[in-house]
This record gives structure tokens, sequence and C-alpha cells, in this order.
């Protein structure tokens, strides 16, 4: 079956197997390997991308069943050089080991700071307790995420009222 | 140069990591990532049965399926002597299964075709036809009369047993026992348990059918080791065969063996003459492949009216699956287990074992441990806290009271360890101090009294890591030292590669800091590279917490070799006698004239371009470190718990952790692998179970029954340091990446037991899931 998708920002389309699942189409046919593959149970979300800005696992959906839609991966994270809050949140507090986990953390981090810009971190646990990290022991992730929050935060503030609209959705 | 120049990244500094760059954009390269040329899949199939004979492979209609290029059975790896392979604790295991299956899980057969989706259509297409056999799921079933033999394949082999093993003076430790005023007795399980590092175990084998070259990327904490265990089960000449790990996201213990799947993915590869890849799924890593503990252990200590320990009694009854595939020195059949004395001055000490097959998977590993050390510490540290609430001793002040006492160092244990350093005392007062124990035992006693089950959990642990010395410790006989070797270019920057894999552990980060410190390179002019047989010196890998003990060791000692060299370089650039001048990070300068210097990068390009008369070009050597000794972390941990009596939920309120490393090279690595290792410590302690039931089906076996802590369910540590250096290591560090797990299990379930003590409840085994809490709490009509 054809199967079209835009996958960070670009036109991606391909000839698949209606049973082909969405994280294998991102890795086997575009190469995009910064999507993990942990469980196959969608119990541990390193296969975590945004399906119109929102956290989904890929192992968990057909390739089929996103046609036409919106893909965000890891490697759409970052804009050129500069890394985005979230990367840089996780760089600065150490909130990486292995880094297999990270893609999918980040992801869910950028998603929920989307739609709440201050979590508590209560919030933030409960928005990252369907990913596993087996290394880290979440505290640094948390702060990591609290980092980008309060960068975001920053950043807003520094920017004019009228750009932040142009700009908006 | 100016002297006051601060050098970015020496030891000490919490510099950001180097590798975060790649990983932070989705362009890490685990193995499942790299793409071959011409690349085939390979997938298997397993066995469904714990134990059963085959009577039939019928792989015809498989063959014929599209894609497919090969269906490889048993019978074909007999052909070529490859059905079965030596194991890391000289046993053998079954590469596919000829005769019998021996757990659920086994490799019976595998599929080689041209996508994932192809192999595993075909491998589901093959039928297998079986004869079911009685299965043995624990030691009491394996040595119980008519229990079904499982190897019986073994030449000599009458029962299920497999080794017997002593460690410590039978004869003091019963005469001790026989004085004793009061002896407590600990029998507890220390239940199977699974590493589960995220990324799952695979390898693509890429034999060159023209050069006979075998390239083999692979998920692999000790490359260099796998490929000596690999010419020597393979056949292949050594130097004909390159190991390449890659990125590892996350090892644990479970990526030190060979298994099954690598040996059969090389030999399709060398048959068929393309690339293999095989990655296993969440469900075969869990059923198939290394997993940790499954020890049944019985602890008795004896104490006089004092308090004072006098002796130690322990028996353990070892659960070691099919294969007797253990990862550890051959010298020792339970691993390091008899560290069981751990913190403790106790004068004697007696340790038995036994070993038994199982209808179970193989291949017992340290589960972030260092060989078995975990399940020791967690006895003792069960046992104390038991006999504290027995004796009606505060847990604390009986441990202090029997603490080996810092004077005592270097200390011989009563089983034959010598303790290079430790304050003990010291890492339980800042333990105490951050918990507010004294107001804390007050609150306990304030909230028991309005009904509520709390508690608070001591574990005071002694670690043992860093194998060897060589003399001591090993892999089937190769000695586990390692190494550094160090290139300084022209430029005076540098690449330094080591025998060890990192697998999350920051090594790019924290052995180019051991590079800046000794010789002012700046950390962020190091390249580290790990992993490549082919480039990399032989080392023995990343596991027992030894790469800083061993490797970081090599690289401060290959980085002094480079040091004495620049040295007679410098004094041949500055005309100055080489015991005229003065070393400080980064350059060598004349005793008194300060401004006449060289620094490092200067010397470094005289080494290519303006060399001494004589001298050898270049700036590089190799460094191969064999401790003298093991290092010993060591640290309190303190846990807080709250019960609830309706349900049996277990809530940690509170968890301290107090960690003494020697000396720590980047601290908020250290810091990071601490947290991690406590998150594994909760989740051993709480949740996570690899459990059978009577006909041998692994329960526990995906992500939905093998319950990992999340975020959600953690808690939020407090932590606390203590510095007491290695005096054997060049760096006076120690190691670090395990403790947390080997501590910690301990710390959360004797707060458990002591909030259930007032009830008289002495034991729950771990996982301490709210099932267990609650019926014990109902057996004693605390609850309905």
């Amino acid at each position: 079956m054809k199967v079209s998708m835009k996958v960070n920002g670009a036109e991606r389309s391909g000839d698949v197997e209606p049973r082909v699942l969405l994280v294998d189409f991102l890795r086997t046919n575009l190469a995009q390997t910064g999507t993990h593959i942990g469980c196959d149970t969608s119990s541990c979300g390193a296969c975590t991308v945004l399906l119109d800005g929102e956290p989904v696992k890929s192992c968990t959906l057909l390739a089929v069943q996103v046609d036409g839609r919106s893909i965000t991966t890891v490697e759409g994270l970052a804009n050129g050089a500069t890394l985005s809050p979230i990367q840089a949140g996780f760089h600065e507090e150490h909130g990486l080991q292995c880094g297999f986990c990270t893609p999918g953390m980040m992801l869910v981090g950028t998603a929920l700071l989307e739609r709440n810009p201050e979590p508590t971190e209560d919030e933030i646990r409960w928005a990252i307790s369907g990913n596993i990290c087996r290394c880290t022991g979440y505290m640094n992730i948390v702060k990591a995420i609290q980092h980008a929050a309060k960068a975001q935060a920053a950043a807003q503030a520094k920017v004019p009222e009228a750009v932040v609209v142009a700009g908006g959705e | 140069m100016s002297t006051a120049t601060h050098m970015h990244g020496r030891i000490g500094e919490s510099i950001k990591r180097k590798e975060d760059a790649r990983f932070l954009r989705g362009k890490g390269n685990y193995l499942d990532d790299f793409v071959l040329s011409n690349m085939l899949q390979m997938a298997i199939l397993r066995s469904p049965h714990a134990h059963a004979r085959i009577k039939s492979i019928d792989t015809s209609a498989a063959g014929s399926m599209p894609g497919v290029i090969a269906v490889v059975t048993g019978e074909l790896m007999a052909q070529h002597k490859l059905a079965w392979m030596p194991t890391l604790s000289g046993d053998t295991q079954a590469v596919l299964a000829t005769d019998k299956v021996r757990f659920q899980g086994q490799e019976v057969a595998a599929v080689i075709a041209e996508t994932k989706y192809q192999a595993e259509d075909a491998r589901d297409a093959i039928i297998v036809d079986y004869e079911v056999l009685p299965a043995v799921t624990s030691p009491d079933g394996a040595k119980s009369a008519g229990a079904p033999l499982i190897r019986d394949e073994k030449e000599g082999q009458k029962d299920n047993h497999i080794y017997h093993w002593e460690s410590g003076n039978q004869a003091t430790t019963q005469a001790a026992f026989a004085t004793a005023h009061k002896v407590v007795r600990l029998h507890t399980f220390y239940p199977r348990c699974h590493p589960a590092p995220l990324e799952t175990c695979g390898c693509i084998a890429d034999v060159n059918s023209a050069t006979g070259k075998a390239t083999i990327y692979m998920t692999s904490q000790a490359p260099h080791a796998i490929r000596t265990v690999f010419a020597l089960v393979t056949g292949l000449p050594e130097q004909q065969i390159r190991i390449i790990s890659p990125d590892i996201g996350g090892g644990f213990g479970n990526k030190v063996p060979v298994y099954p799947g690598y040996v059969v993915a090389t030999a399709a590869s060398l048959l068929i003459g393309r690339p293999v890849k095989w990655v296993e799924d969440r469900n075969e890593n869990l059923i198939s492949t290394g997993f940790a503990r499954d020890y049944h252990m019985t602890g008795d200590l004896a104490v006089d009216e004092k308090g004072k320990m006098l002796a130690l009694r322990v028996h353990l009854d070892s659960d070691n699956g099919a294969f007797f595939a253990d990862a550890q020195p051959s010298k020792f059949k339970a691993g390091l287990f008899h560290i069981v004395t751990g913190s403790y001055d106790i004068p004697t000490a007696h340790v038995t074992a036994d070993g038994y097959y199982t209808n179970k998977a193989p291949g017992g590993v340290a589960y972030r441990c260092s060989f078995r050390v975990t399940e020791a510490s967690y006895l003792i540290e069960r046992l104390v806290t038991n006999a504290a609430i027995e004796l009606g001793l505060d847990q604390a002040e009986f441990r202090k009271q029997n603490f080996i006492k810092p004077e005592q160092f270097p200390y011989t244990s009563a089983t034959g360890w010598v303790y290079d350093s430790g304050d003990y005392p010291k890492a339980m007062d800042v333990a105490l101090e951050k918990l507010g124990y004294a107001e804390l035992l007050n609150d306990v006693e304030r909230r028991r009294k309005q009904g509520e089950v709390t508690g608070i959990g001591i574990a005071s642990f002694t670690e043992v890591v860093g194998a060897g010395h060589g003399a001591d410790f090993d892999i089937l006989g190769l000695r586990m030292f390692d190494s550094a070797e160090l290139r300084v270019h022209p430029t005076g920057k540098a690449l330094l590669r080591m025998g060890t894999k990192s697998q999350g552990q920051g090594h790019e980060t924290t052995f180019a800091q051991i590079v800046t410190e000794e010789l002012g390179i700046p950390a962020a002019d190091i390249a580290v590279e790990e992993g490549d047989t082919d480039t990399a010196p032989y080392g023995l890998g990343t596991y027992a917490s030894r790469s800083t003990p061993v490797a970081g060791a090599a690289t401060a000692m290959v980085s002094r070799k480079l040091r004495d060299k620049a040295r007679k370089i410098a004094s041949h650039l500055l005309e100055a006698a080489e015991e005229d001048l003065e070393w400080e990070v980064g350059r060598f300068y004349v005793k008194g004239s300060p401004d006449r210097s060289k620094t490092i990068q200067e010397i470094a390009f005289a080494a290519y371009t303006n060399l001494p008369e004589g001298m050898e070009a270049g700036l590089e050597g190799v460094h191969y470190y064999d401790p003298p000794n093991m290092t010993y972390p060591f640290g309190t941990y303190a846990v807080v718990v709250d019960i609830d009596k309706g349900t049996g939920q277990v809530k940690v309120r509170r968890m301290v952790a107090v960690d003494d490393c020697g000396v720590r090279i980047n601290p908020m690595i250290v810091e990071g692998q601490i947290h991690g290792g406590l998150t594994e410590g909760f989740g051993i302690a709480f949740m996570e179970l690899i459990t059978f039931d009577s006909d041998g089906n692994c329960i526990g076996s995906n992500f939905m029954d093998y319950l990992l802590p999340t975020a959600w369910e953690t808690p939020r540590f407090e932590m606390g340091e203590t510095v007491t250096p290695s005096p054997h290591h060049p760096l006076g560090a120690k190691g670090v990446g395990e403790s947390a797990t080997v501590g910690s299990p301990a710390a959360y379930v004797n707060a458990v037991i002591d909030a259930l003590s007032p009830y008289g409840i002495t034991n729950i085994d771990m996982p301490v899931g709210p099932d267990k809490v609650w019926a014990a709490l109902r057996s004693k009509g605390v609850t309905e």
C-alpha cells in the first residue's frame, strides 16, 4: 500500500505491506533510526514519536494508520545546530546515560511543555510514566524537563508580543 | 601560556558529557541501526516447553516461503560441530537443540530471510514434534527423589547437582556458635530477576567470503573476551575475527555472555556469504538471556550477650537453569558471594553453596552487581536488621558496634577478602544526620501509637569491585586486567582507546578527564574510543564496576608514561636537565624560572618535529593494568516506608543514600549512576520478578508482566557522600556503577520488615508486592 506522511516537516512516502508498523517504516524505509524499539508491547516508550503533536508509541501503530498525518521524531527536535530547549535540558541536567530511552523521553517532554509550560514535578512524572528509563532513576530527567520549561519561559519573556502572535498557531 | 589558566575537565569537575551530542539528536549508533549492504535477517524459533524431547523438526514449509534463504537446525549446526558451545562457567550449552529442549525459550531453529517480517513468518511455519517431559523449576525439585535428569547428555552426570563449594572455616565457626548467647536465623529467597536493558541483545555477522574475515557487530560488554571465545568455539583464526560493540543501550550484566543467536548468525553468514542480522525481541530477551539471582539463602548469625557478632554460617542453594553458564571468575562457583560478612568484624564464617540444574533459562549474570555480591549484601544486611529487632537493639547502633573500624584497614575478612579502605561509621553518621534519625525514631513511635504501619530500614553495604587481580579473577582463564592506549597527535589533541565498553556510564567523558588530570590536555581535545577489537587494546570489558578501577587506572598509568617521555622532550627544548623541570598540569617549567616552560601541546609537536638525538618519534603508549587488589566501595542507605494496612501497599517516604566510592572523577556522572542503581534496587525490592509455573512456563516474559519502575513509583533520592580513597588505585577511585543496586534492596526490605516487626513478621521475599504484605498482615490479624 502507498503511504504518505509528513516526517519532521518533509513529505515522505513509501509502498508497504498493511501490517508494517510505523516504527519499522520510520527505521527501515526512511532510515530514521533515532526512534528505538524496546519492548513490542507499548510498555517502554522507546519508540515514542509525536503524531500531530501528541505522543504515540510507534510500535503499536501501523504505518498506514498515519497516512496523511504529521510525525515528529527526535531527528526533528533540533533547529540545525541549535538544540531545542528539551535537548539542552537533558544535556545540562545529565538526563541521559545510555541514550536509548532519550528520544522518547524528550518527545514526551516536548509535548508536555507545549500544553503545560509550567508543569509541577508530579505532572512531569505522570507525563513520562509511559516511558521506561533503566539508567537514570528519572530524577535528572525531571530536572531536564524543568530546565527546558524555565528556558522556554525566559525565551518567551524576551520575545516581543507581536512576534509570538505571528509565529503562534 | 599563563599558569593560572583553568584547565577544563580535571578530576572532580562535573563537566557535561561528550557523548550526549549524538544521543540527543537521535544519531547514536546502536546495533539495530546498522544496515549493511546485502544484509539478511534472522529469526529464532524457541521451545514452547520447559522440558521435552524433540521427535522431529519439519522445515519444509518454512524453507519454501517468500524471501527465505535458509532454515538452520541443530542437525545442521552439528555437522559443523557447533550444536553445542562452552559456557563461561566451564559447562556446555546447546546452540540449537538436537536432543531435548531444557527450558522454555531455548533455541531450536533459525530462519534467515531477506526481511525481518519474512524471517518471522517462516519461523512460525516450522513444525516441531515434542514429547513433553516433567519440568524441574527449583533446587528443591532438582534434588527430590525421582526428579527427571535434565542433563542426560553429559557423561557421568547422574543427578541435577552442579557443584558444591565452600569458603571460610567450618571448625572455628562451629566452635563460635557453641558459645553464642543468641543465634539469629534468616531464610530468604532472592528471586530470579532480569537486567532488562532497554535495548535487547543482538548482532550482525558479516563473514567476507573472499578473505574469510568475520566482522561481528555485537551488543557486547566484553568484545575482546568474546573474540577469543569465538575463536575457540568456531575454530576461526583470531586475527580473522573482529568484534565491534557499537553504542549500547544499557547492559547491566545482560550483555556479557555469548548467546546462541550470535553463533548461529555467524555460522549462517559464513555459509551464505552475506551479512546476517539478529536482534532479539523483548520476550526473547526476558525468557532466554542472562537472568540474575535465584539464590535460596539461609544465614545464621551468632551474637554474644553484649551484641557482638561472633560468627556467621551461610548455606546457599543456587538455581542455575538448564546450563551452568554463569558469567563469573572460574575459581568461584558462587561468584563473590563469600564476601557475605559484609561491613562487619565477624571473626569467623563458613559458607557452603550448592548449584542445581533446573528447566529454566541459563546464564546467571550479575545484574548491576559484581558477581553475586548483591545476594551476599542482601543476606547479611537483612540478617543484621532482623538480629537487631530480635535482640531489641537499635539497628544503627548494632551496626556501628560491629563495623570493621577505620583503623583495622587493610582488613582481612573471615572468608579471605582483603578490604582496601573504609570508614563505615562516618558514612553511617552522614546518613543518620541527613535522615534526622533520633527525631525520626520518635516519629515512628508516635505514628505506630496512632495505628500506622511505618518503619525505617538501614543497609550498610560493602561492595567488592574492580576485578582482578588477574591471578584470582578471569574469564575462561583470561586474566581480568584492562588496558588503555593513548596517542597524542602533533597538534596536541589525543585519542584514547580502552579495552572496556561503555553502556551509558559516560566513559568518553570520565576517561578523558583522567588524561586531562595527568597530562593537561583539555577533555574536549581527547577522543575516547572503545569496542572495536581491531583498534582498541585487549581488555576484559565493562561489568562488575571494573572500568574505573582497572581501565581508569590504566589510563592514568599510560598518561604518566607519556609524561615521562614529555619530560625528556621538554628538557631538550628548554635546554635544562630533566631533574630541573617541574610539572604542573599542562606544562613543564624550569625550577625557579616559571616563564621558561613548554606546554604539553608544544612538547607533542616536538615529538614529531624536533626530538632529542636518538629518541623514538611520537607521543604514544599503551598500558595493561592488573590491579593489585579489588576495591571496596561502601555506604549506608536508609529508607522510610509507610504501609497501607488495607491494601498492603508500601510507599517509600524517604530514601537517603550515602556512598563512598573513593575519589569521584566526574561527580555528576557518579551521582547519575547511583540514582540509576537505587531505582533498579527499588524495582528488584518491590516489582521485578521472573517466575515459573509448575510446568516451567516463564511468567515475567514481557514488560506487562515483568514490572519495571517508572517515574511515577520511583522515590526521590536524598544523596550524601564520604570520600575514602583506595590506597592502591593510582587515582584513589573505587568504582560505583553497581553500589546502589547491591546496597539498596536490603534497605528497602528492612524498612518493610521494621514496619511489620511489631506484628512478629520477620521475612517477606522480594518482590515485596502489596499482595504479600497484605497476606502477612492478614495472617497476624492486623487487617481483614
